[in-house]
């Protein structure tokens, strides 16, 4: 059903703040998401009330008290199939489903995989920061292997997920990943995402300051960031270290190299984000910048494919079968195909 | 139609059980419900149960392939598939052997002698390939030994068809001689035939002739002399359908979700035996109803709970296990106070159980098995076409009283059928969702602020104005603000359980469904076992017995006038497949001695049964025995 209420003229720029006082720790980097959250829905004109949040359970989980937009706060995991549920009955509204790496990639980790194949409408903002925090320091499925935390004083035995290689594996149709502290870059992305019809997937790197602090700092801080992040941009060439390294494609295998005398930028890999075998390759640059340091991390739109939304589908089955059959009579359904009399 | 041979005598019968039974490829099920057309066309009322095997594809001839098809028709009411059958068709020796102690002394058995070959005999595990048609060990039976296959094939000769095709036809060949047998017309089986095998006019004629065939067979063999009658029943005049629990409740939901204007959404993952609710509700996309099988019972659940967010009647259902899965969900549905429907088709438990087999021992996870105090009205269904009502009902609580509700039925009446009276949606009331169009405190939305029945607003997302955030957190009264405030919390906990128990404001007065207002002994039922208790008690009361049963359709909140209702009677009766849960919770409730009869055997139990520990409890007064032998 749609019951959204037109208002005459949508205010250009709505405040979407809620009157709730923010609860994370000071200096955490779900500040910085829930910034450009707003800003981005502000700019956008779209409507308050037609905008929904939906989250599992976590620190990132409390996003949507924080935004005077209509927000439900589920149960650890489960967010991805409320919001296959809302959407099947309401294509009409802006949905958000905001979770982290514990959430989304372990106790959630069925929901989440179903809502890429289907690919439901809705723009998933994956926090994450590595370490389970409302819990207090508990390794995730995303913490390198060997890490200390409360769980692991010996270190984590687990091997860690690629969040966005398990996204392409699912066949996700928009891929993404950005930083809490590059806040203009994650406004791009997240423009982008929100654009998408489909599930669009933007992985955040969130700094958990408390718990596991420094966690993405070889990707975030000055000195390190330029050697080891690359910056995709659709048609572009793949270069990092301020232009003076690329990436190269030989026989579908990526190579760093020197950008100079005896390589140029047109040996460089071209970033085609409809390219679906060139984007496994590229959610597949994982080096970890602390042992391994051979490739940069990519940030920006890996992937993008454009493919009809679940919800789509069910409605044309709806309006197929009405064709058919007609609206459907509720006398006509109670009667069934076989009746007899008793007189 | 030829001469028969020797003029045959009519026998009238009152009512009469047959049981169909063979391998699963012998067409049984069809028979079986054919024959229960013809039975209901004529005008009696009928009961029918269909048991499959457990395996999808046992080997064939072995008693773990054997399916069964029940049948109790008559010209008085009937209200179960009957307890033991007056008349047993079997295809095989396996399938005499797994259903022999179900037929009556002296019952007759109709035998396809072909079934009782050695390899039969061997499979079905009769020592040294003993052939029980023969050895004389059916004696106490009317035994008739037919050769279907040998007389199907021999109607079939000349035609084109293959040997296998031939063979196919055989359970036309049963059904025409049992519509003999009893005295039934075949025009309905024709067009039935015609209906079925209309673009293959090859096979239709070939099934006319072996179900004719069957039918002369009656006429004309020796061995038959006598042919019964069931005259019609005195059912209520009007428009008949037949229909299971399943489609019951399918049709329910889909009646509620209409008449309250909303559009029906269901997720659920297949199980035995819920998984027909969704077929039936997959049929009629056309009426708006979407169905989403979701990647398990907590998908099922939680997509259920993001629709009725988004303004639809969110509907799940499942069995035992798949019900412990989503239990963590109806937390979160209890807390949001948002309109659900979870429908659970019980089955045999714990665990995965008896996954085929019926029972009633969900009784407890759904009154109490959740964590914190999370009450959720709890209804069940009697009958298949009790289902649709429940059902129906089910969407009325949960959308007129923002909440959850646990419907309960039982692969018993999930999967029997019965004959209905289907109402006309004229007949159904409106229910009338809890919307809210405007701010309810000045400009501000209190999305919990309550009504005189407790119940909050239902706000959907679109409307301007009501931006709101809920979730499982505890959260301020009339805000839904996250408190942790020790005082809201108890407050909370309060008005929720008082907004549960305010419904049962609205149900109608109790009423024992037969005996007097008081006296010796009330027996209690609820759910399945409404047809073997409501057979007992009418008959004790026609023995002059003081009798009453009484039948709950509320097993959360109860009906206020169950406990005036019991201390009317001496002794209280509680029969239930489980080992006293109801029990157990009257017990608690009202401080009454309730005896229990119990039996968890995952199968549904005979009047005879009921009939045997009420009279015991009547003479003897001693607590009836724990458990009964089948
Ligand atoms: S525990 Fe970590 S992730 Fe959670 S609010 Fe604090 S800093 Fe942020």
């Amino acid at each position: 059903m749609n019951t959204t209420n037109a208002s005459p003229a949508a205010p250009a720029k709505a405040d979407f703040s809620s009157d709730q006082e923010v609860r994370w720790c000071p200096g955490c980097g779900d500040y910085s998401i829930l910034k450009q959250v707003q800003t981005l829905l502000e700019q956008s004109g779209r409507r308050k009330e037609e905008v929904v949040f939906i989250s599992g359970i976590g620190c990132s989980s409390r996003f949507p008290y924080y935004l005077d937009t209509f927000g439900l706060h589920g149960i650890h995991g489960r967010a991805p199939a409320i919001v296959g549920g809302l959407r099947s009955v309401r294509p009409d509204l802006s949905v958000w489903m905001i979770t982290g790496d514990g959430d989304a990639l372990s106790i959630g980790g069925n929901h989440i995989i179903h809502l890429l194949r289907r690919n439901v409408d809705v723009n998933v903002l994956l926090f994450n920061n590595e370490i389970y925090g409302l819990t207090k320091g508990q390794y995730s499925p995303t913490s390198p292997e060997g890490a200390v935390t409360r769980s692991t004083p010996l270190g984590s035995t687990d091997h860690p997920f690629n969040p966005l290689a398990l996204v392409k594996g699912a066949d996700g149709t928009f891929i993404a990943r950005c930083m809490d502290r590059d806040p203009k870059h994650m406004r791009e992305v997240l423009a982008r995402a929100d654009a998408h019809r489909g599930t669009s997937l933007v992985e955040v790197y969130q700094n958990c300051n408390v718990f596991n602090d420094g966690a993405f700092e070889a990707f975030t801080e000055k000195g390190s960031k330029a050697d080891n992040t690359l910056f995709v941009e659709h048609g572009k060439p793949l270069l990092f270290a301020n232009g003076t390294k690329g990436i190269s494609l030989q026989d579908m295998r990526p190579t760093v190299i020197d950008i100079g005398a005896e390589r140029s930028v047109n040996d460089c890999w071209v970033h085609d984000e409809r390219d679906s075998f060139k984007a496994s390759l590229l959610v597949r640059l994982f080096d970890d910048p602390r042992t391994q340091g051979g490739f940069p991390r990519p940030f920006g739109v890996l992937f993008v494919k454009d493919r009809p939304t679940h919800e789509a589908k069910l409605q044309a089955q709806v309006q197929a079968a009405r064709e058919r059959k007609g609206q459907g009579d509720l006398d006509a359904l109670l009667r069934g195909d076989h009746t007899w009399e008793i007189v | 139609m030829e001469t028969p041979a020797k003029p045959k005598t009519v026998e009238p019968r009152q009512n009469v059980v047959i049981l169909f039974a063979g391998d699963s490829g012998d067409g049984i099920q069809l028979t079986g419900a054919q024959f229960t057309d013809n039975n209901a066309l004529f005008g009696n009322d009928v009961s029918t149960f269909p048991n499959y095997p457990s395996e999808i594809r046992a080997p064939q001839g072995t008693l773990a392939g054997v399916s069964g098809f029940q049948l109790h028709f008559g010209s008085v009411e009937v209200f179960t598939p009957g307890d033991r059958c007056d008349v047993l068709v079997v295809m095989n020796a396996a399938a005499l052997k797994a259903n022999l102690h179900k037929l009556k002394q002296g019952g007759i058995i109709i035998a396809n002698a072909d079934g009782f070959d050695r390899k039969n005999l061997r499979l079905a595990g009769y020592i040294d390939e003993a052939d029980p048609l023969t050895d004389g060990s059916l004696e106490a039976y009317k035994l008739h030994s037919v050769d279907v296959t040998k007389l199907t094939r021999a109607a079939l000769e000349g035609t084109t068809l293959g040997m296998k095709e031939k063979d196919r036809c055989k359970n036309m060949f049963v059904l025409g001689f049992i519509n003999w047998m009893f005295s039934r017309e075949l025009d309905n089986s024709e067009r039935f035939l015609e209906h079925k095998f209309g673009r293959k006019p090859e096979l239709m004629e070939a099934n006319r002739r072996v179900l004719l065939a069957g039918y002369h067979y009656g006429e004309t063999s020796e061995t038959f002399t006598t042919r019964f009658e069931v005259k019609p029943a005195p059912m209520p005049k009007g428009t008949y359908r037949s229909i299971t629990g399943n489609q019951g409740t399918a049709l329910g939901l889909l009646a509620g979700a209409r008449k309250a204007g909303l559009q029906l959404f269901y997720g659920s993952y297949p199980i035995t035996p819920a998984s027909d609710i969704l077929h039936e509700l997959s049929r009629h996309k056309n009426l708006g109803a979407i169905t989403f099988q979701a990647e398990d019972e907590i998908a099922a659940i939680a997509s259920a709970i993001g629709a009725s967010y988004g303004g639809a009647l969110g509907v799940t259902a499942s069995s035992g296990p798949g019900i412990a899965l989503k239990i963590e969900a109806m937390g979160l549905a209890f807390m949001l106070e948002l309109p659900l429907v979870i429908v659970n088709v019980q089955r045999g438990g714990p665990s995965t159980g008896l996954p085929t087999k019926t029972e009633q021992a969900d009784l407890w996870q759904a009154v109490h098995g959740r964590n914190g105090e999370a009450p959720i009205p709890v209804i069940a269904a009697s009958t298949p076409v009790d289902c649709f009502e429940m059902a129906f009902e089910a969407v009325q609580l949960a959308v007129e009283h923002m909440t959850p509700v646990i419907l309960l039925t039982d692969g018993y009446i999930a999967n029997g059928a019965e004959p209905w009276r289907f109402p006309s949606s004229a007949d159904l009331p409106t229910i009338t969702p809890n919307f809210i169009q405007a701010p309810n405190d000045g400009d501000r939305f209190l999305p919990y602020r309550r009504d005189a029945r407790g119940v909050r607003p239902w706000a959907l997302p679109g409307q301007a104005g009501l931006q709101h955030r809920i979730g499982g957190i505890e959260k301020q009264d009339g805000t839904g603000n996250i408190s942790y405030d020790p005082a809201n919390h108890e407050k909370m906990v309060r008005l929720r359980a008082e907004k549960v128990a305010r419904i049962a404001d609205r149900f109608r007065p109790i009423r024992l469904d037969s005996g007097p207002p008081e006296g010796d002994l009330l027996i209690v039922g609820w759910g399945s076992t409404y047809g073997a208790i409501r057979t007992a008690a009418l008959q004790m009361q026609a023995e002059g017995h003081s009798v009453a049963h009484v039948h709950l359709r509320h097993l959360f909140p109860f009906n206020k006038g169950l406990g005036p209702l019991l201390r009317k009677f001496r002794q209280v009766l509680v029969p239930e497949m489980n080992s006293g849960q109801l029990r157990q919770l009257l017990r608690a409730e009202y401080l009454v001695d309730a005896r229990g009869l119990s039996k968890v055997q995952g199968l549904p139990f005979t009047s005879e049964e009921i009939r045997n520990a009420a009279l015991d409890l009547l003479t003897h007064n001693t607590t009836a025995a724990a458990a009964t032998q089948a």
